[in-house]
């Protein structure tokens, strides 16, 4: 599994060269001339900021209208919750290019086309279904209960929210947000139509060392390194916590 | 104090104009070894005229999605395109784009190949200006063929290079006799295929917009196609496009390679590839004829009619395809590395024709490539190995793909033609081509 990215990230230290060497070239002498080559034809800084303002604010603005509407369905259901369940997870299932014509046109009407407030709600929506349905399998998790007493104690829905219900499922709300930041840095289709250059992320950035017509297999590694770098850092810097969260109630 | 009022005035006005007239554009671009170098010297540009570039590079299919998308509706996020010779009179007719004829004298329409000015005009009037040009032809490995006895003619057929294949071809030394494009897409493997079945005599579509796709020449190109890449080609060939083969030809593994002229500066570069000292080049094969036996394809910049700062844009696009913009690419990178297909001035360039041992075969590949006669029999369209209709990129894709299920052996290639005639068929009814 974690073999292509090993190759990819010695890939990035060959020459074009060594790149494309048949058979496969293990001993090489390193270089850093891709690194350089990347560094001085695009503003690596400028993407990556892109991408963590985007990914969080995006994960943020999911989260803010999740955590209610799956609090809501998962502690208070009506015959209709189920129904409005699927529906939501069903709009996942529909190809993004087929509505690209009509959010471009949105976009370009309310201003946000190249902007990251326009990349922000798109992927805040395109990922609520599945924010929505994690967090109402973690809150499905939590006891009555505790519920019910806090309220009888004169608690507010607001308060019991906040202080009862969230403390508790804290490791279910951050494994949701790990995925969401994952979903929103990896997300390439709706970053590369909406964004030029003021809004561009590093999947922009990435798609900018690939050709069809031209050699650039390092460069190209080298690329998708530092693109991936700091989300895989993320991820294992937070493992034990995502594993905790997927799991979370899984052996009740 | 009469004239120090006015000169401070007038250089407070000209700094205002200055200031005023300074625009920040944004051009849309293709990861190219050509287009990266525009993007390094553009600063030249920037330094004289005061305006400011961003860019946004792209692979080539993600932008044709990103800039049709702008353009048709009129998002206005660019101010220049890159688009192709496919492109270009379909979005000039639709009114998508601004002509270009208004360039200054010293920019000399006339230097341009009158081929490549026509494929990008429309009604008349020139659409994008050509960044570079290509054709195809044949590369091929002298020190294999002298080793073998073998003498590559000036214009092969599809016979002798078949005759050719077998002969080089020895797979315990993993040496393949020719090296082709077997990956499914109208720019991949489509882009070769259409060169040769025109070759073969055959075309897409009658004069009343009936596909051909089942008769007697596309069946004889296409068993030609699978059973020479059976029998010659390399493992995996339904994966290999330009990229694949271009690292297959450069490590030594092709005797023979057939696809764009462009490769022929990438193969001659010693710091990418090792057969660098070793490398012929020839007119690309035929068959029955020699019409649309070599592809034609221009990359060219285009401003879009939603552009905001046309000025600007125009004014760029004046100095990036201009003579001296080719002088200072020599002079910088060198000579090797200029824009090449364009104009007579690059091909007249002593310095040029040194340092480019391969600019003779390519200006004659490009000056042969007449996309207004692409077939033996007369057809109803243009283009060589596309049709310049907005409904050929889908045929296009799925025929190329019908194409590669027969070369992986998946389905017969009448199997394959079949239901490709009936897909094309079907899309050419819905579009009304055919009543």
């Amino acid at each position: 599994m974690f073999f292509p990215i090993v190759w990819m990230f010695a890939a990035s230290f060959k020459t074009e060269v060594e790149a494309i060497a048949t058979p496969p070239l293990f001993l090489f002498t390193p270089t850093l001339e891709n690194y350089r080559e990347v560094f001085a034809r695009a503003d690596y800084l400028g993407f990556a900021l892109n991408s963590v303002v985007v990914s969080l604010g995006a994960t943020v603005a999911a989260l803010a209208l999740a955590i209610p509407a799956a609090f809501a369905m998962a502690l208070y259901p009506t015959k209709r919750t189920r129904g409005t369940l699927l529906w939501m997870l069903s709009t996942k299932m529909l190809p993004p290019v087929g509505v690209l014509v009509p959010i471009y046109l949105i976009a370009r009407e309310t201003a946000l086309l190249d902007t990251r407030t326009g990349l922000i709600i798109m992927f805040a929506l395109s990922n609520l279904p599945i924010v929505v349905w994690m967090l109402f399998t973690f809150f499905k998790e939590t006891p009555k209960d505790i519920i019910e007493a806090s309220r009888i104690d004169g608690a507010s829905v607001l308060q019991v929210i906040t202080v009862v219900l969230l403390p508790l499922v804290t490791p279910g709300i951050a494994s949701t947000a790990l995925l969401s930041i994952i979903l929103c840095w990896n997300e390439a289709f709706w970053s590369l139509n909406l964004s030029a250059h003021d809004a561009a992320p590093l999947t922009a950035f990435i798609a900018s060392f690939s050709a069809p017509e031209g050699l650039f297999w390092a460069k190209l590694s080298a690329a998708s390194t530092m693109a991936i770098a700091p989300i895989l850092v993320l991820g294992w810097a937070s493992q034990r916590q995502l594993v905790r969260g997927l799991t979370f109630g899984a052996v009740k | 104090m009469r004239i120090p009022y006015l000169l401070a005035c007038s250089t407070l006005l000209a700094a205002a104009a200055g200031v005023a007239s300074a625009a920040t554009i944004t051009i849309a671009t293709v990861n190219n070894g050509d287009m990266i170098t525009m993007q390094k010297l553009s600063s030249k540009w920037e330094q004289q005229t005061g305006n400011t570039i961003n860019w946004v590079v792209l692979e080539e299919n993600v932008l044709r999605q990103r800039v049709t998308t702008d353009i048709a509706t009129k998002g206005g996020q660019f101010d220049i395109l890159t688009i192709g010779s496919y492109e270009t009179p379909i979005w000039g007719k639709q009114g998508w784009l601004l002509p270009l004829n208004g360039f200054p004298a010293s920019y000399d329409y006339n230097d341009i190949f009158k081929g490549v000015r026509d494929a990008l005009s429309a009604n008349g009037k020139l659409y994008a200006v050509p960044f570079y040009a290509e054709s195809s032809f044949t590369f091929y490995r002298k020190d294999l063929f002298d080793a073998a006895g073998l003498k590559m003619p000036a214009k092969p057929t599809y016979a002798e290079i078949a005759q050719f294949a077998d002969k080089l071809t020895d797979k315990s030394k993993e040496q393949y006799g020719i090296c082709l494009r077997g990956k499914a897409g109208w720019g991949e493997n489509m882009a070769f295929v259409d060169t040769l079945v025109n070759g073969f005599g055959g075309q897409w579509f009658d004069m009343k917009w009936n596909p051909e796709l089942t008769s007697a020449p596309w069946k004889a190109a296409i068993n030609y196609y699978v059973d020479l890449l059976h029998r010659d080609g390399p493992p995996g060939v339904t994966g290999n496009g330009f990229n694949e083969n271009l690292a297959l030809f450069s490590t030594g593994h092709c005797a023979m390679w057939i696809d764009a002229t462009v490769a022929a500066g990438m193969v001659f570069d010693k710091t990418k590839s090792q057969v660098a000292d070793k490398v012929g080049f020839t007119a690309a094969p035929h068959g029955v004829t020699e019409h649309g036996t070599g592809w034609f394809w221009s990359w060219a910049l285009a401003v879009p009619a939603s552009s905001k700062k046309a000025d600007a844009a125009k004014s760029f696009l004046a100095w990036a395809t201009s003579k001296d913009y080719v002088k200072l690419v020599g002079e910088t990178n060198g000579w090797t590395g200029v824009p090449p297909g364009t104009r007579e001035s690059t091909y007249d360039n002593p310095n040029y024709i040194k340092a480019a041992p391969f600019a003779a075969t390519v200006k004659t590949a490009i000056l042969s490539a007449d996309i207004t006669h692409p077939t033996k029999n007369p057809v109803p369209y243009t283009g060589i190995q596309y049709v310049a209709i907005p409904e050929f990129q889908g045929i296009g894709t799925q025929v190329g793909q019908f194409v590669a299920a027969a070369l992986a052996g998946q389905m017969s290639v009448d199997d394959a033609l079949a239901k490709a005639q009936a897909a094309t068929k079907s899309t050419m009814q819905q579009a009304g081509y055919i009543q």
